[in-house]
């Protein structure tokens, strides 16, 4: 007898995508474990330090910076490479522009409410540990752009750029979450 | 030479951390605070520490020059060497959970019996009340992650492809990365002995946690360490049995050791997010000033419980559902019968993990949570034993009038119903408020859990051990000194722990070195039994030891089983079968003529094909 080794014939894009989803509902978790800590502590009062403009710009800037995610991965999808890098690259600076805007918002935050009062440690977490996520969205986002520059994408390698927009969408939509949360919430 | 991807692990993890812990000494000088803080330092340096080790020790090779446009490094090893690198494959990553999580299992039975030498008679005996919650703290926290990743790590990764006639996992590299994990978990928590301890039980309930000696950051790491590795596997698992089902392996065709590990995994998933999660905020609160538990500046201790909880409540049930799974899996095989009510069992399985989501606060009737809350958590709390009635029903249905074999595996699932039905009775006097307010923080509450996870989850490990021994080794072991093993810790388990009740009634409280002079016979006797139960190890570690080395040659289907993974050699070759296996028929249809589960490949097996011989 023979010993033939066949593989199975499966789709590998549909298991890392199944796999994508999973890593993003665990990750939900985490941010309503944060989310849910703010509640409890604080309850439905806010201070009335916050700056709501900048909350506001910076809220505008993240979710443009999802329409421009959107059509690098659609460009990608129909082959047209420079339209995929221009877009990534508006998303990079979009993203870091975001980073920017957080960071102002810190340097007021430890003026108003410094992270060891109560308000100052539900807000410099949950800005923290969504900056930490944008943040490894950005250096992903790098990845793509210098892996698209060498023409490593195209409609029969899309798993990557997709893998990665869709993680940039995620991270807008936790901010959807926070941004209420933190500055919008009132009794 | 053999140990060298582990020495690049450990010089570039330590590469990292200096990394890491200098920028920190950077920043700090820079923000004009004191430069040389230990417990800062070595938080920040040790995730860049943890991703050193991990690129050493094989993910820069086969993972992450992918990432820079480099072709992966792949080395062919097939010797034993392959148990000391970053395999990928699913049987070899198994043994390496399998092996590591023995060790430390007996490790933590060994702090075990240096409890049990100091709760020989009251007063100080051999340590001081400080080493003594240290002691503690270690074999409380080292069994949980036992409980939680050595069946679902080892054997889970070792059966669950084979079960489901997969080639390998869906994401092997994620496997690998789960399982490197844990070194780095066990050295931390091991050397939180050279940082003053921690004190704080496994629970690390602040405001204790925030303010005790530096080893408890240590542990905040390990655990978060540990977390992130559980997370990764659970999520490899649901992949896996979504996605790699060989043709024909319907949902209702699913082995049921795969069901349970499918259901713990969904637990595993979410949940541990809240752990990660409730030890970051302790390490935020110490490290950062911050405030989340810090009554004094506005924060709430209690929360902590409710985050804790949260996660390690439905945690006792990572670690018992797959023991279900696999009492369950054996039931069938060596009762010569079918798994009785197999769907409600599946429901069964899904009402235990959506209940076990809304009873946390179970945990806090004696904490000062608000008196409303008590009644529906108690309501919810008891519910939880109609879907584990299901599971028992089941199992009584498929023993019923079974041809029983009463080999060493078989043995241990029994062992498991038994003891785990003392555990499960004795939970509803822990859940119902009136009686728990008494035994809150008693040695009642010891027993109950001891005889939930030691009782139930440990025996269900060794008979998956034994089950799947001839499988992994393809050697079998000795069934005398099996058989010799379950009766000897089957016996000195119930006599350790049956007089826990009743310490428990009598007001002894648990976690502490000290008790009343009047409850002094009764803990040498538990002393005594303790020690026997310890030394039965050694039956099971000779057994295992001296099985692996020169055992019999073990046949492809000792058990004459149904599943797939008997019908491969043992042990199975590098890819598990020859060709995709078509599974036609249920897996436990013991009985029935001409019932098949599964047609396997050209070569190998046992050449019965899953048709049944015996019933």
């Amino acid at each position: 007898m023979q010993t033939v080794r066949v593989h199975v014939p499966y789709d590998h894009t549909h298991t890392r995508r199944i796999g994508l989803w999973l890593f993003f509902i665990s990750e939900g978790f985490l941010f309503l474990a944060l989310i849910s800590s703010r509640y409890y502590l604080f309850g439905l009062s806010r201070p009335e330090e916050l700056n709501q403009a900048l909350g506001l710009l910076i809220t505008t800037i993240l979710l443009l910076s999802s329409l421009t995610a959107y059509r690098a991965e659609t460009s990608i999808l129909h082959g047209d490479q420079g339209m995929f890098l221009r877009n990534t690259l508006a998303t990079i600076l979009l993203g870091s522009l975001f980073l920017v805007g957080v960071a102002l918002e810190w340097a007021e935050a430890f003026r108003f409410f410094p992270p060891h009062t109560r308000f100052g440690t539900i807000f410099f977490t949950l800005t923290g540990m969504h900056g930490f996520h944008v943040l490894s969205g950005v250096v992903l986002l790098v990845f793509l752009y210098f892996h698209g520059r060498r023409g490593r994408f195209g409609v029969t390698n899309t798993w990557p750029v997709e893998g990665v927009i869709k993680y940039w969408h995620f991270v807008d939509v936790v901010w959807v979450f926070i941004y209420p949360t933190l500055y919008l919430v009132s009794s | 030479m053999a140990f060298a991807p582990i020495l690049r692990g450990l010089v570039w993890g330590a590469l990292g951390f200096l990394l890491g812990g200098g920028g920190a000494v950077l920043v700090r000088l820079l923000l004009g605070l004191p430069a040389f803080q230990p417990e800062p330092l070595i938080t920040i340096g040790y995730f860049p520490g943890l991703l050193g080790w991990l690129l050493g020790v094989g993910a820069w090779d086969v993972w992450a020059r992918e990432w820079f446009g480099l072709p992966v490094r792949r080395e062919a090893v097939y010797d034993w060497r392959r148990y000391f690198r970053f395999t990928t494959d699913h049987k070899v990553i198994g043994v390496q959970y399998l092996v590591t999580f023995v060790v430390l299992f007996l490790l933590a039975g060994f702090f075990a019996m240096l409890m049990r030498i100091e709760l020989m008679a009251p007063g100080p005996t051999i340590m001081s009340a400080g080493l003594y919650n240290h002691i503690m703290s270690m074999h409380g926290i080292i069994m949980i992650a036992v409980a939680v990743a050595a069946i679902i790590g080892g054997l889970g990764n070792f059966a669950v492809p084979l079960l489901i006639g997969a080639e390998d996992m869906a994401f092997p590299r994620i496997n690998a990365l789960s399982y490197w994990l844990i070194p780095p978990v066990a050295v931390l928590l091991v050397s939180t002995f050279f940082a003053g301890g921690f004190d704080s039980g496994w629970t690390a309930y602040p405001p204790l946690s925030e303010v005790n000696a530096p080893g408890q950051v240590l542990f905040n790491l390990a655990v978060i360490t540990f977390g992130f590795s559980s997370i990764l596997g659970a999520l490899n698992f649901l992949a896996t049995i979504l996605r790699l089902r060989a043709p024909g392996m319907t949902w209702r065709r699913l082995p049921i050791f795969v069901w349970s590990i499918f259901a713990a995994s969904f637990i595993s998933l979410t949940a541990t997010q809240f752990l990660a999660a409730g030890l970051l905020m302790i390490l935020l609160d110490r490290e950062a000033g911050m405030t989340f538990f810090n009554a004094a500046r506005g924060g709430a201790p209690l929360l902590y419980q409710h985050i804790f909880w949260f996660y390690s409540h439905p945690a006792v049930y990572i670690m018992i559902l797959p023991a279900f799974g696999l009492a369950l899996e054996i039931l069938p095989h060596f009762s010569r019968k079918p798994l009785y009510a197999y769907p409600w069992l599946v429901a069964g399985f899904f009402g235990i993990v959506f209940l076990s989501f809304i009873v946390w606060a179970h945990h806090l009737f004696t904490s000062g949570m608000p008196d409303y809350l008590h009644g529906p958590f108690m309501a919810t709390t008891e519910l939880i034993s109609i879907p584990t009635g299901l599971v028992f029903l089941s199992a009584l249905g498929t023993i019923w009038m079974g041809r029983l074999r009463l080999k060493t595996p078989m043995l241990f699932a029994l062992g498991f119903l038994f003891n785990f039905l003392i555990g499960g009775v004795t939970g509803i006097f822990n859940a119902d408020v009136p009686t728990d307010l008494h035994l809150q923080d008693t040695y009642f509450v010891v027993g109950h859990f001891h005889f939930t996870i030691m009782g139930g989850m440990i025996f269900a490990l060794f008979a998956g051990i034994y089950y799947w021994f001839p499988k992994i080794t393809g050697r079998m072991y000795n069934e005398t000194l099996g058989k010799l093993h379950f009766w000897w810790m089957f016996l000195t388990f119930n006599t350790t722990f049956i007089p826990m009740f009743w310490l428990g009634l009598f007001g002894m409280n648990r976690r502490i070195f000290d008790y009343p002079p009047a409850l002094g016979s009764v803990n040498r006797f538990i002393s005594i039994s303790a020690f026997l139960l310890g030394s039965s190890f050694v039956v099971f570690v000779s057994n295992m030891v001296l099985s692996w080395a020169r055992g019999p040659q073990a046949a492809a289907n000792p058990w004459q089983a149904r599943t797939l993974e008997w019908q491969v050699p043992s042990p199975p070759p590098v890819h598990n079968f020859p060709a995709p296996p078509q599974v036609v028929g249920h897996p436990y249809d013991y009985g029935f003529t001409n019932s098949v589960h599964a047609l396997v490949g050209v070569s190998g097996g046992s050449g019965e094909q899953g048709v049944d011989t015996d019933g």
